[in-house]
């Protein structure tokens, strides 16, 4: 029996990345085109001639900047705020003995079991009677602290060894003290997992500011990229040339620091 | 002295907690019991409500569109579920050991994962136009088609499918993946030496250690199957003919563009019950049949 000169896997996986990357070249490539070409029949699967004139039309068609500034300043709050609370709330629950503990602690894990879609109209009216509708803070405010957060910082910090804080303590370092100094420096794996998945989930929710917003100031990118399509229907060049936008720099950093995110999400995924 | 001691640690651990404990109780455990007064109540989100008790949950009962929505969000559960943890499966076996263009493939595979629902709908719209999109295209290469895709009342709940598919298959790989990491290489070393063939040993050797994180995708994919919404609004605005009106489309319209409030939050928790009740049947059948080594 003769034997394949390469691995019969490829085979497999061959076809498979190009099923994989096939929309995303496709959205590319019609970015770079002009309308007549791409609605070319049949298309042409190379390019046949290349244009950057939807860039400049898609950005001064739609506020792109003031988007990318709203998720940012959302996502940024966010991936703080966690950082911040959620290693103070996940420190508590697992070193810290005061009343109540074990109770709040299940009353806030029971919340995880609890899907957005659930809560979302309340969720709404407590924001219309707090007067933040249709505000950044009010994307940003229910971000700030997760019941996930709290439980993947705890479950780390138990596995570290109580000896070194207890040294700390002893030298009269005070329970802040010895979470900034101790503890946070010997949790860096932890904390990038909880800044990577906020980031990633912050970034790309759609249905929150679908409810909450309603002034085109205050969309953000994903809420924006939607109300473009639904100004634009049939424009596909246009249209392509926003979405390349508004992904450019999440798969950018996501191949630069491929390793970096997917073990970011197997932690998370494995432990959530 | 000691006693002071632990005074101050009751202090310090409810100041430590009270951020978490005050934005988790306004945004995460209020509303899951305001969410239940509002299934009673009718309310057009501005006006003050009235109670109706049981109406909503009746009303459902009888409301073709709800009990549509329903059995389409089944069938595109039992559909998505085991495709994409199959499928994720299969390309992560393919994927696990050394290959020439291995990172090529990884990050084809993974790159779905950082694109956003949003953008996804947005692509597939382009890919499955009916007229110029290059689906078609493709297809008449291989003597299909013109298909109508997300136009076509019969095929959108299935294009939905496989634009979902799409977008899940990377995060699932990327479990499957570490969960492969930590197949003990002595295990397969020592199938060898008894004889176990490749298949032997994916299936007696591999598959069970699998088991955790297996139960994990199916769960999680499920729920999330449960609640697909983003892609649909995108494509498809829940049509065309209400075929791809899952039960989350039909709960946001319901809410937020007629403003029924309370028959959406009646909505909203037999969804969350549905979820609830399905995800302890998993769990508590894969805690029988999956072993946790460590």
């Amino acid at each position: 029996m003769t034997r394949l000169p390469f691995s019969p896997r490829h085979l497999f996986l061959m076809p498979l990345a190009a099923l994989m990357l096939l929309p995303l070249y496709w959205m590319v490539l019609t970015s770079l085109q002009t309308l007549p070409d791409a609605r070319h029949f049949p298309p042409h699967l190379l390019p046949t001639s290349i244009t950057w004139e939807n860039y400049p039309n898609a950005w001064n068609a739609a506020p792109f900047g003031r988007f990318f500034a709203n998720s940012l300043i959302v996502t940024g709050s966010a991936v703080l705020g966690n950082l911040v609370f959620c290693s103070l709330a996940g420190y508590a629950f697992a070193r810290l003995r005061f009343f109540g503990r074990d109770v709040i602690f299940v009353v806030l894990l029971a919340t995880l079991m609890v899907p957005f879609q659930v809560v979302m109209i309340p969720t709404f009216l407590i924001v219309q009677k707090l007067s933040l509708a249709d505000s950044l803070t009010a994307l940003a405010l229910p971000n700030l602290v997760t019941p996930f957060g709290i439980f993947l910082l705890r479950q780390f910090f138990r596995t570290l060894p109580v000896e070194l804080e207890e040294a700390a303590r002893i030298d009269g370092c005070s329970r802040l003290g010895v979470l900034w100094r101790v503890v946070l420096p010997l949790s860096g794996p932890a904390l990038a997992t909880l800044a990577v998945v906020t980031f990633l989930w912050t970034w790309n929710d759609f249905l929150w500011p679908l409810i909450v917003i309603t002034s085109t100031d205050h969309n953000t990118v994903q809420l924006g990229l939607a109300n473009f399509q639904g100004a634009h229907l049939t424009n596909w060049t246009l249209l392509m040339a926003g979405n390349v936008m508004s992904l450019a720099p999440m798969l950018i950093v996501f191949i630069v620091a491929q390793r970096f995110f997917v073990r970011s999400i197997a932690a998370s995924g494995i432990k959530g | 002295m000691i006693l002071r001691a632990a005074r101050s640690e009751h202090a310090t651990g409810w100041l430590f907690v009270a951020p978490a404990v005050i934005l988790i109780g306004i945004f995460g455990v209020i509303p899951i019991g305001w969410s239940l007064i509002l299934s009673f109540q009718h309310n057009d989100l501005l006006s003050p409500p009235t109670w109706v008790g049981l109406d909503n949950y009746k009303a459902l009962k009888d409301d073709p569109v709800f009990i549509d929505s329903v059995k389409r969000t089944i069938v595109y559960t039992v559909l998505f579920v085991p495709l994409s943890v199959g499928g994720a499966l299969v390309i992560a076996l393919a994927l696990n050991a050394p290959l020439r263009l291995g990172t090529f493939y990884r990050t084809a595979v993974f790159i779905p994962v950082a694109t956003s629902t949003v953008a996804t709908g947005i692509i597939f719209n382009w890919l499955m136009e009916p007229t110029y999109g290059v689906l078609n295209y493709l297809l008449s290469k291989v003597g299909i088609g013109p298909e109508g895709f997300f136009q076509d009342p019969d095929q959108a709940l299935y294009c939905i499918v496989a634009m979902t598919v799409w977008g899940w298959l990377g995060f699932n790989v990327i479990i499957y993946l570490a969960a492969l990491q930590g197949v003990p290489e002595e295990l397969l070393e020592a199938a060898r030496i008894d004889g176990c063939g490749r298949l032997a040993t994916l299936r007696h050797v591999i598959w069970p250690l699998l088991g955790p994180a297996t139960l994990f995708l199916v769960v999680w994919s499920t729920i999330n199957a449960l609640q697909v919404f983003d892609e649909i609004y995108v494509t498809t605005h829940g049509g065309p003919l209400h075929a791809t009106t899952v039960i989350v489309y039909y709960l946001y319209q319901q809410a937020f563009e007629f403003f029924h409030g309370g028959y959406g939050a009646a909505i909203a928790y037999v969804l969350f019950a549905a979820t609830l009740v399905i995800s302890l049947i998993q769990l508590w059948y894969g805690s029988r049949r999956v072993h946790y080594t460590s």
